[in-house]
């Protein structure tokens, strides 16, 4: 190659300015190791270079070297006293450093401490959303059973039976909604007293010629039913309707003297 | 190779070979940076973390790859944009491209330190203005061949002989 129009080029100068791509880079480094005079060519170039840049420099930087060791914790030229940047005897860095870190530290705890507390907030936050999603969960199923209800008694087929209070319980009432169609009677049991401990209320359908009682069962869970609303079956071609107080279990047939209401169906056709 | 040896020493963790280094190029470092961020404070703190970073990251160099000295301009002028192009930099009060390197030179009358300055000021007050653009841009601010033919509207080529006409002009005047 023809080294002098090589370097006529200008490929060396922008070699030192550094804009060159990697592959020519490594190219002209070969050339370099090969040919002493295009090495000293780019010596001269780079020193023009270094020259020029240092002129611009607005202060010397010898004094600057001192602080360049201290931040890399290296000590050169031992025996060469070098002006230090701090006075000696206020090593108030390291203070600082070390006050620096201890804030950082409690910063971390106090962080690692919040942590910890949003987590157990989100575990109750959590939690209490479960729980109300139960609550609505039951108020949805109790609404639903409402509704079903109300559909229920606004049926046109259904028949209201009043129950009175009869003579061992005279303020007592009680209603039962007959629908014959389903054979499915509702009895609302809200005026009847809490039965005593180990008595159930039975409920009976009544032919009257003769009179004829047939249990329809007995409500056990009186007390625990919020509303006192129960569902019973009924396929009877029922004259009446009469509630006992019975021994839990129920009897075979009523005990009248504890018969709390009675009302006759309303015979509509 | 002199050089080379005292670059290899240096990647050893030489802190001898370091601190030469650091005699022969932070001057020419903290010019490139001067010229890009333009305040004498930042400008030294920047030139400063330029070498803690070389002397951190030595082992990226490789003379395959290029001039040690352009390795470290390299890290200056990219410490230098990083820098001005960060939230804390404030632009206000500081001349940031209205002058070329030239006028900071003509500038230097102040500056005891500086014995080579008045020297250099003769002469670069001769470079031509077309050598003061292109050595601008390749050298202080590092743009490549190509950024440098698209911002003086002039071919790639002409770029790069105009360069080496330019730098030859500064030798003459430097006698290097």
């Amino acid at each position: 190659m023809d080294i002098k129009e090589y370097i006529e080029s200008g490929i060396l100068e922008l070699y030192v300015a550094g804009t060159l791509s990697e592959k020519e880079n490594q190219e002209i480094y070969a050339l370099l190791l090969k040919h002493p005079e295009l090495l000293d060519e780019v010596l001269k170039i780079e020193s023009a270079i270094v020259t020029l840049t240092a002129a611009v420099s607005p202060t010397d930087t010898k004094h600057l070297f001192q602080a360049v060791k201290e931040k890399l914790g290296i000590q050169t030229d031992k025996d060469t006293p070098v002006r230090p940047l701090h006075k000696p005897g206020t090593n108030w860095f390291s203070y600082v450093g070390w006050a620096a870190t201890l804030v950082i530290g409690l910063g971390l705890m106090w962080f690692v401490n919040q942590n910890n507390n949003l987590k157990d907030q989100i575990q109750t936050v959590e939690t209490d959303k479960e729980l109300l999603e139960v609550t609505l969960e039951k108020y949805s199923n109790d609404l639903t059973e409402t509704k079903q209800l109300i559909t229920f008694l606004r049926d046109k087929d259904i028949i209201a039976v009043p129950l009175a209070g009869q003579a061992v319980s005279p303020d007592s009432y009680a209603k039962a909604y007959w629908d014959k169609k389903t054979n499915t009677v509702v009895l609302d049991v809200q005026g009847l007293p809490e039965p005593p401990q180990g008595k159930v209320y039975q409920v009976w359908s009544l032919t009257l010629n003769p009179l004829t009682p047939t249990s329809l069962g007995t409500i056990d869970d009186f007390s625990t039913d919020d509303n006192k609303l129960f569902t019973i079956e009924n396929a009877n071609a029922s004259e009446a309707f009469g509630i006992t107080l019975e021994p839990a279990g129920g009897s075979e047939s009523p005990t009248l003297e504890q018969l709390y209401t009675l009302g006759a169906v309303e015979q509509t056709s | 190779m002199q050089l080379e040896q005292l670059v290899s020493k240096f990647q050893d963790k030489d802190e001898k070979a370091f601190e030469t280094l650091y005699n022969m190029y932070s001057e020419s470092m903290l010019g490139v940076i001067y010229n890009i961020v333009r305040d004498h404070d930042i400008a030294q703190d920047v030139m400063q973390e330029v070498f803690i970073k070389a002397w951190h990251s030595a082992d990226s160099y490789s003379s395959k790859k290029g001039r040690f000295f352009t390795w470290l301009i390299n890290i200056s002028r990219n410490a230098a944009i990083d820098k001005i192009r960060s939230k804390s930099f404030k632009n206000a009060g500081k001349n940031l491209n209205s002058d070329y390197f030239v006028d900071i030179i003509q500038d230097h009358d102040s500056l005891e330190d500086k014995t080579d300055a008045i020297g250099i000021k003769k002469f670069v007050g001769k470079l031509k203005k077309k050598c003061i653009e292109v050595i601008e841009l390749l050298y202080f601010k590092g743009y490549t061949q190509k950024e440098a033919s698209e911002t003086l509207e002039m071919p790639i080529g002409t770029i790069k002989t105009r360069n080496r006409n330019c730098i030859n002009e500064l030798r003459l005047m430097l006698e290097v």
